[in-house]
């Protein structure tokens, strides 16, 4: 199904995006301004099914990487992704006929619809997780052996880097250090893959899924129904908590905002606590200590009355919020899905369990 | 005793109140200068309750002054934004997502320089001197003389912002500059408009808190006096002449606080009908309930953490054309009482319409005895109509709901609305916001960079939290009800030693009796 993304949809993809940024992935707002603006100058932009792909047609991925906290302060020039996206081409020799989004949640939903506005290119309905990640080799495509290289970054300032590694976990490694050292966002161009390839790896159909949420979110909230039981159908999620943050820890690792929400419970979960760790996006989720959800299933934070998602970055003392865990998709929950983004890969000691085998009714 | 002042786009008011008891009220227009307002309302207090005025230990004034010069578009300065940032940030300019009328209103123009910070404090570009010297000129050229400045993580690194607003003074004689690390926190944009704004009050501001000065001097007042801010704590009126933007929720604030005070209802809607908007908020618990995410004021989008109260242009002295029917969102203002139909004038009002189908009764009804009767009720189905489809934005989920109608413009709403289970027109509501700001509390911020390396992080929140306690005090504030009601961490990043900016706010009851 051939269709055309314009200001309204990205409005609606955005708030979605943000939902399945489970508290990370960065503000979409600066993304959709730039999208919006790039629409308003160049036209809507052609968002086709990977099925109409042809299967030796070639897409790569365009996205920001970074600090979350930076891209809000440190707005982009407006030529870096363009200049990204010129080096991977010149570098691979070959046309490239798509763009797509590596990232569903957060700011990078929106970052290639603004490049394909103004390069006049069609994006592919997929991207690479589903949800956010924090760090580069965690994308499906990983877990099929499409490489990250050749990986092109590009700053405000007019640099340019190439890179070329031996597995997309060493380019996690040098990119980072690079986009630190590039006042820690860059524009990235990756994942070159061909139309056969992304019929096997992505996560399909996720654009339009995100889509789907933020008109779930804005239709619900303009007819006084109960947004996040809507959100939870959407989603197939559901509302593991109920509570008030009372406390959040930050500290910064190793370039990743690190941290700790505490929630104590509210409405039916009154007498009880929730403690939720992030590593820019939400990691786990424990109940009065015991695991409730954890990665690669998505937990996100949304204000109680209007479902508004929370950011990780934006949180703070006070917030009334419901908890929601939503599965992941099942490319994750294969043991080389697990290896690369369970939970023992962000140091908790745990097995993963989906979230629907601990079941929580949606609050009513 | 102590007196709290409400200075409305329609109607000044002020209330005496000691301790939890009001002792008096009076009501009067607001005025073109502000100041015989004040002295006319606060006259008419003193008189009435026969308190000598060495007997006020305090004045505590609130105003939508400001945000009905932003909403009404009117008395705003022009304005330049100097953003400090390139070769980041061209690609969102300036003003990119304001509403383009307001734009106009402050005929925005905007300018980007070389500069700016990266995170860590590194500098993306050095200034340009040269450049900003460049721009400067232009500016002053233009004719304008309030300007903001934005540079990139300024909150970081205050240097080029200070230094900007020194090479602006050298060039344009008598600039305003509102620097925007001085009002907002990190998110450049949202930072940027809140300065913007900032500085297309600031003539405004200069003006009114001269005329609050005068009025109270007039009067023999001479205890010391307070502006209500966004959170209903108070600041002194030196510093509102630089940050009148710090009062803009203060209204829908103090109205809110005062109408859960008189009510007694602590969760339900409160509807504030002014003269010239209407504020709806919600009362959680009987405080306001905060927005949780970026609010916009006058279309603008800002950081502010602020209550969460959507703003309408309807109020008692809303003009009203009749075909097509349209209300508001104009207003004659302070000038009702001059220019509604009711009170000898030649503009149809909102209030003229309530006195036609007799809803209320004030002036000289016979003038609006003319008006088509069918035109009325439609007029006034809208008006309601308007009101309870905001009623309706506000709440959250579908049933009907409590409430509370406070401000002077209540006599525009019958005796019920659609949507709402009890409808409450407490004693003293017409003065809500005056009650409000009277019971208003001295706050105390501190904002410091804690290495957690060297201070554990419970010994620097502590720390904190203590200083901030501390200057509640300082201000004024009874010890016993000093309380820390907002507490902030903001990671910076790679910086050696675990670096993180804590943000602690504490406030307190001024003690006064």
């Amino acid at each position: 199904m051939r269709r055309t993304i314009g200001v309204r949809e990205i409005e609606d993809i955005a708030l979605g995006a943000a939902v399945l940024g489970t508290g990370g992935g960065g503000d979409p707002y600066i993304g959709r301004l730039m999208a919006v603006q790039a629409i308003e100058d160049f036209g809507p932009v052609e968002l086709v099914s990977v099925d109409e792909v042809d299967d030796d047609d070639w897409s790569v991925a365009i996205a920001m990487m970074g600090a979350p906290t930076v891209m809000v302060e440190k707005i982009p020039g407006g030529k870096e992704a363009e200049h990204a996206f010129r080096s991977i081409e010149s570098f691979l020799g070959r046309p490239i006929r798509y763009l797509y989004s590596i990232e569903a949640g957060g700011i990078n939903s929106t970052i290639p619809i603004a490049l394909a506005a103004q390069l006049r290119m069609p994006l592919i309905d997929l991207d690479g997780m589903g949800r956010a990640f924090p760090e580069i080799q965690m994308v499906t495509h990983t877990l099929f052996g499409i490489t990250a290289t050749p990986f092109t970054m590009a700053d405000e300032k007019g640099n340019s880097a190439v890179l070329s590694t031996v597995d997309n976990r060493w380019m996690e490694t040098f990119a980072r250090s690079i986009a630190v050292n590039m006042g820690a966002t860059a524009h990235i161009a990756a994942y070159a893959a061909s139309g056969r390839q992304q019929k096997e790896a992505a996560v399909r159909g996720t654009m339009t899924l995100a889509e789907t949420i933020g008109r779930t979110i804005r239709e619900a909230r303009a007819a006084h129904v109960d947004v996040i039981a809507r959100l939870c159908a959407v989603t197939q999620g559901q509302v593991i908590f109920q509570g008030k943050v009372v406390d959040v820890q930050r500290r910064t690792v190793a370039g990743f905002a690190r941290g700790e929400a505490i929630l104590e419970g509210i409405g039916a979960d009154v007498g009880s606590q929730m403690s939720i760790d992030f590593q820019n996006e939400n990691l786990i989720a424990r109940r009065n200590g015991k695991v409730k959800v954890s990665v690669p299933d998505l937990i996100t934070m949304v204000e109680e009355e209007t479902g508004e998602p929370i950011t990780t970055e934006g949180l703070r003392y006070g917030f009334r919020v419901n908890v929601i865990g939503m599965p992941s998709h099942p490319h994750w929950r294969t043991p080389a899905g697990l290896a690369v983004v369970g939970p023992r890969y962000f140091g908790y000691d745990v097995d993963f369990v989906p979230v629907e085998a601990r079941p929580v009714p949606c609050a009513p | 005793m102590r007196i709290g002042i409400d200075v409305g786009g329609t109607n000044t008011d002020a209330v005496l109140m000691e301790g939890r008891t009001v002792v008096g009220w009076a009501k009067s227009p607001t005025t073109l200068d502000v100041s015989s307002g004040i002295t006319g309302v606060l006259a008419k207090l003193l008189f009435e309750t026969g308190v000598a005025p060495s007997a006020i230990t305090a004045v505590m004034l609130g105003t939508t002054h400001f945000t009905n010069a932003v909403v009404e578009r009117r008395s705003l300065s022009r304005t330049a934004v100097v953003r400090v940032g390139l070769p980041a940030t061209g690609a969102l300019r300036p003003f990119v997502d304001w509403p383009k009328d307001l734009v106009e209103a402050i005929g925005g123009v905007s300018y980007l320089v070389h500069g700016g910070y990266e995170f860590d404090g590194r500098p993306i570009a050095a200034l340009d001197e040269a450049e900003v010297r460049e721009v400067a000129r232009q500016i002053h050229g233009a004719g304008i003389d309030c300007v903001a400045v934005s540079a990139v993580f300024s909150p970081v690194n205050t240097d080029q912002e200070i230094k900007v607003a020194e090479l602006l003074a050298a060039e344009i004689p008598g600039v305003r500059v509102s620097l925007s690390h001085e009002i907002g926190r990190i998110g450049l944009l949202e930072r940027e408009n809140a300065a913007a704004m900032n500085a297309c009050l600031v003539h405004l501001a200069e003006r009114i808190v001269d005329s609050f000065r005068r009025a109270l001097q007039e009067l023999g007042i001479s205890a010391p006096f307070f502006i209500s801010q966004n959170d209903g704590t108070l600041m002194s009126a030196e510093f509102v002449e630089k940050y009148p933007v710090l009062t803009f929720a203060s209204g829908p604030t103090n109205s809110m606080r005062g109408a859960a005070f008189l009510s007694g209802v602590k969760d339900g809607v409160v509807v504030d009908i002014g003269g010239t908007t209407s504020d709806v908020g919600v009362l959680v618990n009987g405080f306001p309930r905060d927005a949780s995410v970026a609010v916009r004021v006058g279309g603008v989008r800002t950081n502010f953490r602020m209550p969460d109260v959507f703003s309408f242009g309807l109020g008692g002295g809303s003009h009203v054309q009749s075909d097509p029917l349209q209300i508001g969102p104009r207003s004659v203002g302070y000038e009702i009482t001059r220019r509604a139909l009711v009170f000898g004038g030649d503009d149809l009002t909102a209030s003229d319409l309530a006195v036609a189908a007799g809803l209320a009764d004030i002036g000289d009804r016979s003038r609006v005895a003319h008006l088509d009767p069918a035109f009325v009720a439609a007029a006034v189905a809208r008006m309601a109509e308007m009101i309870e489809a905001s009623i309706d934005r506000m709440k959250s989920a579908a049933g009907d709901v409590p409430v509370i109608l406070v401000g002077g413009g209540t006599l525009l709403v019958g005796d019920r609305l659609n949507g709402v289970s009890e409808l409450y027109r407490p004693e003293h509501a017409a003065v809500a916001n005056a009650i409000g700001a009277a019971i208003a509390q001295v706050g105390g911020e501190v904002d410091r960079v804690f290495s957690l390396d060297a201070t554990p992080r419970a010994q620097a929140l502590a720390q904190a939290k203590e200083e901030a306690a501390q200057r509640v005090l300082r201000e004024g504030a009874l010890p016993e009800s000093v309380e820390i009601v907002e507490v902030e961490e903001i990671p910076l990043a790679y910086l050696p030693g675990n670096a993180v900016r804590i943000r602690v706010k504490a406030v307190g009851a001024l003690a006064l009796e």
